[in-house]
C-alpha cells in the first residue's frame, strides 16, 4: 500500500469516526460562537468599539475553539492501542502525523473558517473584509492544527494533559494572532493587508514543512 | 579521539567538575558585579536624553542577554541528550530551565521599572517585551512539560523537544526592534561596526555581562550538582561521594 492510499485511508477513517458523533463536531463550533457573544456582552457593545475590537475578538475565539479539540487527535488513539498499531502498520509515524492532522484541519479549522461569517457580522465586521478574512483564517487554523499537533503528541501519554496543551501551544500560536488580527483589521479599515498576510502564509509553509517531523518525533518519544 | 568527550558524558566527572568550577564563577561573579556596579552608579557619566535613569540598563539588559543565552544553552543542552541519547544533556537543560526563567522575569520587572519614568507606563505593547514574555510562558511550558511525566527519561525527551521547537522564538526577540518599528530602542551595543553607546557607559555593562554570566555559571553548576544527585541516586558513586 502505498503512503498516498494510507493517507487517504487514515484521513477517511478520521471523519468517519467524527461524523457518527455529530454533537462532539459541533461542540467547539458552539464554543466559538459563544465565546464571541461573551465580549459583546461584558464589554460595550458599542458598534464603534465592537468593530475595533471584532478581529481580535474573532481570533482569539478561533484559537481557543480548536484547543479544544486538540486534545482527542491522539488520544483516544493511543488509550486503546490502535496508535501503535497504526505505527507498526510500516508508513512511519510522519504519515500518521500528517493524515491525523489534515483531519482535524478539516474538522476544526476549515468549520470554524466557515462559521466565521456568522460571527463576523454579529460583530459588524463588513462583507469587503471577509475575503481577507477568510484567507488569514485557513492559513492560521491550519498552522495552529500543525503547532498543536507537536503539542498534542508531547502531551499524549499524560493523565491531565489539556491544560499543560494549551500552555505549550498558546506561546506558540501568539504570532498567529498578531498577524492574523491584524490582516483583519487591515481588511476592516481598507488598507492592505497583503504583508500580514504574507506573514501568515510563510509561517504556514514553515511550520507544513517542519512541524510533521517535530511531531512524529513527539510521537515516537511518548509511545515508546 | 573522543574519550574527552565521552569524559564529560559521565555524572561522576560532572558533579566533580561542577564542584570544582563552582567558587571560580562565584569570585569572579562577586568581582565583576560589584566593579560593574560601582562603575555604573557613579564612574559611568549619565545621559543627556535619560538623566540617571540610564542606569538600569546595567542590570536589564545583561538579565535579557542571559535569557537568550540561557534558553538557548537549554535547548542544545536538550539536543544534545535527544540526538546522542547523553543524560548529562538532559540534566544541564533541566539545571537551566529555572535560571532561565528567572533572568527572564528580571529583564522584564527592571524594563518595565525602566519604562515607568521613560515611556510613562510599566508595560507597552511592543513587539519587543512581547516575545521576551513569550519567553517566559514558553520556559514555563519546558519545566511543567517535564515535571508532569512520571517516567522522568520520557519528561527529559519531551521537555527538550518542546525546547527545541521553542527556539524559533530567539531570534524573533533578538530582531523584534529592527524588524519592527518599536518603542523600546534599537540595539546600541551588538551590531556590526561600532558600537553607538559610548565607552565610558559600555564597559561597565560588559563587566557586568561577565559578572552576570559568571553568576549564571556558578548557579548553574550549583543546580546541576544537585540533579546529578538525584538522578544517579541509586549509583554507587554517589553513596560515596554523599558519605564523605
Amino acid at each position: 500500500m502505498s503512503a498516498a492510499r494510507a493517507l487517504s485511508l487514515l484521513v477517511g477513517r478520521e471523519l468517519r469516526l467524527s461524523f457518527r458523533r455529530p454533537d462532539q463536531l459541533l461542540q467547539p463550533l458552539v464554543f466559538f460562537l459563544i465565546v464571541t457573544t461573551m465580549f459583546p456582552l461584558g464589554l460595550n457593545p458599542e458598534a464603534s468599539l465592537l468593530k475595533d475590537m471584532a478581529p481580535g475578538v474573532l481570533w482569539t475565539a478561533a484559537l481557543l475553539s480548536s484547543l479544544l479539540s486538540l486534545e482527542s487527535m491522539f488520544k483516544g488513539d493511543a488509550d486503546d492501542g490502535t496508535l501503535e498499531q497504526l505505527a507498526l502498520s510500516g508508513h512511519g509515524l510522519t504519515v500518521i502525523v500528517i493524515g491525523k492532522t489534515a483531519a482535524h484541519w478539516l474538522l476544526s479549522g476549515a468549520a470554524l473558517v466557515l462559521a466565521s461569517p456568522l460571527v463576523a457580522i454579529a460583530l459588524g465586521i463588513p462583507g469587503a473584509a471577509f475575503g481577507t478574512m477568510f484567507a488569514s483564517l485557513t492559513l492560521g487554523t491550519l498552522t495552529l492544527s500543525w503547532l498543536g499537533a507537536i503539542g498534542a503528541a508531547l502531551t499524549v501519554g499524560l493523565k491531565r494533559g489539556n491544560v499543560l496543551l494549551s500552555l505549550i501551544v498558546l506561546p506558540l500560536a501568539m504570532p498567529l494572532l498578531i498577524f492574523g488580527a491584524g490582516a483583519t483589521d487591515r481588511a476592516i479599515s481598507g488598507t492592505d493587508a497583503a504583508g500580514a498576510l504574507y506573514f501568515l502564509g510563510s509561517l504556514c509553509v514553515f511550520t507544513c514543512t517542519l512541524a510533521p517531523f517535530a511531531a512524529s518525533a513527539a510521537l515516537r518519544i511518548t509511545l515508546e | 579521539m573522543w574519550t574527552w568527550f565521552y569524559r564529560l558524558a559521565s555524572p561522576p566527572f560532572v558533579y566533580r567538575t561542577a564542584g570544582v568550577l563552582t567558587p571560580w564563577f562565584l569570585t569572579v561573579a562577586a568581582a565583576a558585579i560589584g566593579c560593574g556596579t560601582i562603575a555604573g552608579l557613579v564612574f559611568a557619566p549619565p545621559d543627556y536624553q535619560q538623566g540617571d535613569a540610564f542606569r538600569m540598563i546595567y542590570v536589564h539588559v545583561p538579565s535579557a542577554w542571559l535569557s537568550m543565552m540561557a534558553y538557548t544553552t537549554m535547548a542544545v543542552a536538550g539536543a544534545i541528550g535527544l540526538i546522542w541519547r547523553i543524560k548529562m544533556g538532559h540534566a544541564v537543560a533541566a539545571a537551566t530551565a529555572p535560571i532561565g526563567a528567572s533572568f527572564t522575569l528580571a529583564a522584564l520587572v527592571s524594563g518595565s521599572l525602566w519604562g515607568r519614568p521613560m515611556w510613562g507606563t510599566y508595560w507597552a505593547w511592543d513587539p519587543r517585551l512581547t516575545s521576551e514574555l513569550i519567553l517566559l510562558f514558553l520556559y514555563v511550558g519546558v519545566v511543567s512539560l517535564r515535571s508532569a511525566f512520571e517516567d522522568p527519561g520520557r519528561g527529559d525527551r519531551a521537555a527538550a523537544l518542546l525546547g527545541i521547537v521553542g527556539v524559533v522564538n530567539i531570534p524573533i526577540i533578538k530582531y523584534s526592534v529592527v524588524w519592527w518599528n518599536s518603542l523600546h530602542q534599537g540595539a546600541t551595543v551588538a551590531k556590526i561596526g561600532k558600537p553607538e553607546i559610548t565607552g565610558s557607559m559600555l564597559w561597565p555593562l560588559l563587566v557586568m555581562f561577565l559578572g552576570f554570566i559568571c553568576f549564571y555559571g556558578a548557579v548553574l553548576c550549583m543546580r546541576l550538582r544537585g540533579e546529578v544527585l538525584n538522578r544517579e541516586r541509586q549509583a554507587a558513586w554517589v553513596r560515596e561521594a554523599v558519605k564523605s
